[in-house]
């Protein structure tokens, strides 16, 4: 038997194993429970990179064509449920877990014990994101949304108080409704073509009796509606800010992937609808028009953000806006710096929610936050072990030795996070613009189209706005008199290092990495190769 | 039947929306609900009404696809129904929860001055 067959299913099945195995066990395993919980995130990461290296090193009988079907249960698309691993797929899951694991080191720090079952959460919504990446199959896109969005509801409430009760009610209201919006979709598309597989609904859709395809594309609509939901596009989006600012720092840092599920939904089920007879359903001037006014909500928010979560949520905002604008202008060259736009804005994103968690210390004495769990809702809970009750107060006290160049490395990592984020030279930021705007100045050039131009100004607007954003914020929080040198932990500094690392080895080896996304986005520019994969020919032809 | 069941789900919705945009969390849920009665009805739909047709082959009698209902709505609906119901559960803990914090069941967390 042999085991490398059945890798795709990994990811799912590690954190659904690691996670419900942690609801058993008892909260006084203050051991135990993370050791587990790490060695899962640790598997993914594995999996995710061995993966990549699979597709980057082709290996004589796997992936020959860069995808690979994992058929569950054995039964054949369009029938059975099908996973498919292709270059964006694995791209997808290795940006989750190369988050996932500061994150998850990060919280380790003191955030996992504010609450009951982060861990388990946490390991939900990785399955959740995994299963969102992976599958073939519509339903199950949506049973993998309500994975993740319920463990997300969980963790936004993780050390509850008042502001993120608040927020929460919003956030769920929000989304109970956009998962009913994204049902009708599903029932309007399989009403029409009578399958739920995504290579199937691809192969069927052109041929569908003009009576039908209206329906269907009734259906996308009201499907892209649900996914703009999720991916924070303006008007669609008044949620988000004041969820991801009530979030603690953890959480925030896991839910700035959480948009680009969204985004990813899009460009998925975009490139397989978009055979070369029909129009492709999620481009056009409604979606661009939408996404460049997210970018500029974004900017007026980031511009009046007082606080710096709120800031960053912003940002992930101009970024969902920034990354739908391209792909909803139609451009396919403009693919693949799109996607090297998207695997550099998210770790940026998620280390600066991280660093937002550490300055917010640096305002208050002796090291306790002001988003810090209440006490009332935390001894509640802590009352009915009174040995995880003493151990909790001691972490409470104060945390750790103290770094000596705490504040330096802070500010450091504040800095390079800023240039990542505002696309300056020399980072990974910048190359990504910059490949974007010398795309978009083709057409602008040729047909001097409004539009091209429309977007490289908000494009550089964005930049400019978060660098004018950004300063400002960061002399406030760093430059203040009278302030505390902050005492951090290593666990803490080092997911944050880890992250600006990767950054900047995203720069150091961005031809490589183009390379790559130039063939994903080929490959998604390809649909009947796609199809083909999934569906064998001797079902196909029947 | 056809009228009907468009009727059902069309006032289910309506009542659904206007309850979900009202201001109190528990006029919410019970919107949130309706609305999920009113899409679950409507996947339903999607598999076509039809009348004494099972979803499962008997597998004495010949095949004849006329005489069976399809089965994957039905499916699709058992696990939105089961998602639905375990997501309206989490929403009521929140509710309580955010009425214990405020002391008010508004949504925003605070009465809006008369």
């Amino acid at each position: 038997m042999n085991w490398l067959e059945h890798l795709p299913v990994l990811p799912i099945i590690l954190p659904l194993v690691a996670g419900s195995l942690l609801l058993f066990m008892p909260q006084s395993r203050t051991v135990l429970r993370p050791s587990i919980a790490l060695f899962s995130t640790l598997g993914q990461v594995a999996v995710a990179a061995y993966m990549l290296y699979r597709l980057v090193v082709p290996q004589p009988g796997l992936l020959e064509h860069g995808v690979e079907v994992y058929v569950l249960g054995g039964w054949v698309a369009p029938f059975g449920i099908v996973l498919v691993v292709d270059r964006l797929s694995a791209l997808m899951l290795a940006l989750g877990a190369a988050i996932a694991l500061p994150v998850h080191v990060y919280s380790l720090a003191r955030w996992d014990r504010v609450g009951v079952h982060y861990h388990s959460m946490l390991q939900f919504l990785l399955m959740g994101l995994n299963g969102a990446f992976l599958t073939g199959d519509l339903f199950n896109l949506f049973v993998f949304f309500e994975i993740l969005l319920a463990a997300s509801y969980g963790l936004l409430m993780h050390g509850s108080n008042a502001v993120r009760v608040k927020a929460g009610l919003h956030y769920v209201a929000v989304n109970l409704t956009s998962s009913l919006i994204f049902l009708i979709g599903v029932a309007l598309m399989y009403g029409a073509a009578g399958t739920l597989n995504l290579a199937d609904l691809g192969a069927r859709w052109a041929e569908l009796p003009p009576a039908d395809r209206t329906v269907f594309e009734a259906g996308v609509g009201v499907l892209g509606v649900a996914f703009l939901i999720k991916a924070g596009i303006w008007p669609l989006n008044f949620w988000l800010p004041s969820t991801y600012t009530a979030a603690s720092p953890p959480a925030a840092a896991m839910f700035a992937i959480l948009t680009k599920v969204g985004v990813y939904a899009m460009l998925r089920l975009g490139s397989l609808l978009s055979q070369p007879e029909a129009p492709a359903p999620f481009s056009g001037p409604w979606l661009f028009y939408g996404t460049v006014a997210t970018m500029w909500f974004g900017i007026v928010g980031m511009l009046a953000a007082r606080q710096l979560s709120r800031l960053v949520a912003f940002y992930v905002i101009v970024s969902s806006g920034t990354l739908l604008s391209v792909f909803a202008l139609g451009i396919t060259s403009a693919v693949a710096p799109a996607l090297l736009y998207l695997i550099a804005s998210v770790p940026a994103g998620t280390a600066f929610f991280l660093i937002a968690g550490m300055t917010e210390r640096l305002r208050v004495n002796g090291g306790v936050e002001t988003m810090a769990p209440q006490p009332t809702t935390y001894s509640a809970f802590m009352a009915g072990d009174p040995q995880e009750a003493e151990l909790a107060e001691n972490e409470l006290e104060e945390v750790g030795v103290a770094i000596p160049a705490a504040l330096a490395f802070l500010g450091m990592a504040f800095v390079i996070c800023v240039i990542l984020t505002t696309g300056l030279p020399p980072l990974v930021g910048f190359l990504a613009k910059f490949s974007l705007v010398s795309v978009l100045l083709g057409p602008a050039m040729d047909e001097s189209s409004l539009d091209a131009w429309l977007l490289i100004v908000s494009l550089l607007a964005t930049g400019f706005a978060g660098l004018v954003a950004l300063t400002s914020r960061g002399i406030r929080s760093f430059w203040f008199s009278g302030r505390i040198t902050p005492r951090l932990r290593i666990i803490e500094a080092a997911p944050v290092a880890f992250l600006v690392l990767l950054c900047v080895t995203m720069t150091v080896v961005a031809g490589p990495i183009m390379e790559y996304l130039d063939l994903a986005a080929d490959w998604l520019h390809q649909p009947d190769a796609y199809i083909r994969a999934v569906i064998p020919a001797e079902e196909a032809s029947l | 039947m056809e009228l009907i069941y468009a009727l059902a789900i069309g006032i289910f919705c309506a009542c659904g929306v206007w309850l979900v945009l009202r201001p109190r969390t528990f006029q919410v849920i019970l919107g949130l609900a309706l609305l999920s009665y009113a899409t679950n009805l409507f996947i339903f739909a999607m598999g076509r009404l039809t009348l004494n047709r099972p979803p499962l082959i008997d597998p004495t009698a010949a095949f004849d696809a006329s005489r069976y209902d399809d089965p994957i709505p039905q499916a699709l609906v058992l696990t939105a129904i089961v998602i639905g119901f375990a997501t309206t559960a989490l929403f009521l803990v929140m509710l309580i929860a955010s009425r214990g914090f405020t002391g008010t069941d508004h949504v925003d967390g605070v009465e809006k001055k008369e």
